[in-house]
């Protein structure tokens, strides 16, 4: 792996521009598209959805509303209304049938803040990084459930940057901005990806809800893999490629993992298919998770990539 | 060879199983941290500044802060731009509607939209007729300032409001300063005052004398045992606490006094002789007499 260059180079070289960074371009369209459709009305006075990502009416008639900050009404005694619970359950379905974290890297605002975060520490080689655990954000959304149990408020929506910031852009910053500022810092300086891929509880919440989601990033072609790291150096959750990637022994079952990236943690943002020059990666189902390849060779390319992660200090794998 | 190998492998578990206890005890401190914080912070934010109110058929405060999510649907809804969405670092609890009546009040709309809108029911939807509405109550604050409390005829408070002369009568008064006159004093009925807050709007005043305000701070309460006695004396057709004893004048005989009408009712014109002499001077000779005697 050659630290000095940047991911992505060689899917440049070998796909063009445009195909090494199809997913991410995708992906800053669907999330700048669904904020400026919350925008168009009180911008413009194009009403498509009223309301923000906590609870929205779309033309009228489809209600969406987060399960998440529902869950937390329910917790703090209160019994809404169908309209909430309607919202709620299509949400449901629909992130555990995609992928629960697909809406934070496909709709949350919060992720091109730490995209951008993510984007200066690498061109500041920034490398220093401290370390949390990345279950830290499973213990806060237990937290902010139980906040709810004792002061009978929804207790995290006072400080919840997620809908903070995008509650601000429809109807009002405030100090929010101060939010953006302290979470940006935060990812840039103290922690590699701190916030999404460590703390964020909004995020733990769809990781769990998307625990058997249908559509995964699959590493099908994996005997291709060169070792070249780019992946894990894009990847906002490293953890999750590696045994898929690697075909790594599972432990419990003593079989070798299949190519099906199966982490609820993925956020499905395909990064990795976008910087792999080879091809590794692409959108799949988790059905017919079934090693093809021989264990040898498997073995092999575990031994190496562990190797390279371990002298690798930029690369924190949890 | 073998039990080497498995030792290792016991070693390795024995470490990351140490490391995945570590690992969760710092997370779960942290996470602990983040929850004081944020609780403790909850309780202090569920303080209400009095001068916003909520929209009409929001829950209590305590429980519209578990039912309110914060989306903003009822601001949406609302056609005269009354309701606001509270930003982060406002007084009032992030993401809550709420309006300030001296700003925009609330215009009272019939279907009540902003209702229709909650999908929560953090807005109460069994709320179908506006009147029913208690967004707090309006209080005439200031009677030092108030126009009407000086004599004046302003009257702004009671010609604006939308339950005129039920919401806000005006009582009259004798005007003492002038001692002629007659002051029309505005005076709010909790009964069907519905905190729109229109007549704080409206005040002529520089800072208005009327504004609505929550119920907490705006109402007294009665003692739960207490009872009005003539309330009760009403319904029941009589004293509940003892007979009535009739009230007795000791006034001279054939002499009577009645409270409530006539007053004071000779009966009988024969006996209107006085025990005093027509002389002035032999009563008074007659009264010196008789206290000395005592003395």
């Amino acid at each position: 792996m050659n630290r000095s260059r940047h991911p992505g180079t060689d899917a440049i070289k070998s796909k063009g521009w445009l195909l090494a960074k199809k997913w991410l371009i995708l992906r800053r369209f669907s999330q700048l598209s669904i904020l400026s459709l919350f925008l168009l009305g009180p911008w413009f006075g194009v009403w498509i959805i009223t309301g923000n990502l906590s609870s929205s009416l779309t033309l009228k008639t489809l209600p969406l509303t987060d399960p998440y900050i529902l869950l937390q009404t329910l917790f703090a005694g209160h019994t809404p209304e169908t309209t909430a619970i309607t919202g709620a359950i299509i949400v449901l379905l629909f992130y555990a049938l995609v992928g629960g974290r697909v809406f934070c890297s496909w709709v949350c605002p919060i992720n091109m803040i730490t995209d951008a975060a993510q984007w200066l520490r690498e061109q500041l080689k920034i490398s220093g990084s401290s370390t949390m655990s990345r279950r830290t954000r499973y213990w806060i959304l237990a937290a902010t459930l139980i906040l709810p149990l004792v002061t009978g408020s929804i207790a995290w929506e006072l400080v919840n940057p997620v809908s903070i910031v995008q509650r601000g852009l429809i109807f009002g910053m405030g100090l929010a901005w101060f939010i953006v500022v302290t979470i940006f810092l935060l990812d840039l300086l103290v922690s590699r990806r701190g916030w999404c891929s460590h703390l964020c509880p909004v995020g733990a919440f769809y990781s769990l809800l998307g625990t058997h989601s249908l559509i995964r990033v699959r590493a099908d072609a994996r005997e291709q893999c060169d070792d070249c790291m780019d992946c894990f150096m894009v990847c906002p959750e490293q953890q999750v490629i590696r045994p898929a990637l690697k075909g790594q022994l599972d432990k419990n079952t003593n079989k070798i993992i299949g190519p099906v990236i199966t982490s609820s943690n993925c956020t499905n943002c395909g990064r990795c298919i976008d910087v792999c020059a080879k091809d590794v990666f692409h959108f799949g189902l988790r059905l017919n998770n079934k090693v093809n390849d021989t264990g040898n060779n498997n073995k092999t390319h575990s031994n190496n990539i562990s190797e390279q992660l371990n002298h690798s200090s930029g690369v924190e794998v949890l | 060879m073998s039990t080497q190998s498995t030792q290792t492998t016991g070693k390795v578990s024995l470490n990351s199983r140490r490391k995945f206890l570590l690992d969760s005890a710092r997370a779960a401190g942290a996470a602990s941290l983040v929850a004081l914080g944020v609780g403790l912070y909850s309780r202090q934010s569920v303080s209400l500044p009095a001068s916003a109110i909520r929209p009409p058929g929001a829950l209590d405060e305590e429980d519209f802060l578990g039912a309110c999510i914060r989306c903003g649907m009822c601001v949406r809804d609302c056609p005269y731009d009354t309701l606001k969405l509270a930003t982060f670092g406002d007084k009032v609890t992030t993401g809550t509607p709420f309006f300030k009546a001296r700003d925009i009040p609330c215009e009272m709309c019939d279907d009540i939209p902003c209702v229709k809108a909650c999908p929560t029911g953090a807005l109460d939807h069994s709320l179908d007729n506006i009147d029913d509405a208690r967004m707090g109550l309006a209080v005439l604050i200031d009677e030092e300032n108030c126009l009407n409390f000086q004599g004046l005829r302003c009257d702004v408070c009671y010609r604006i409001c939308p339950v005129i002369d039920k919401a806000i009568t005006l009582e009259m008064e004798h005007n003492v300063r002038s001692g002629k006159h007659a002051m029309f004093i505005p005076t709010v009925h909790s009964e069907h005052c519905t905190g729109c807050g229109k007549c704080e709007r409206a005040c002529v005043l520089e800072n208005t004398a009327i504004r609505v305000m929550p119920y907490e701070l705006a109402k007294g309460e009665l003692g739960h045992h207490y009872r009005w006695g003539w309330k009760e004396k009403n319904e029941a057709g009589e004293s509940l606490v003892a007979p009535d004893v009739e009230h007795q004048y000791n006034l001279p005989q054939g002499q009577s006094y009645d409270i409530q009408g006539e007053g004071l009712i000779i009966n009988d014109r024969e006996s209107d002789a006085t025990p005093f002499g027509a002389n002035p001077l032999e009563t008074l000779n007659n009264n010196s007499l008789n206290a000395g005697g005592t003395k």
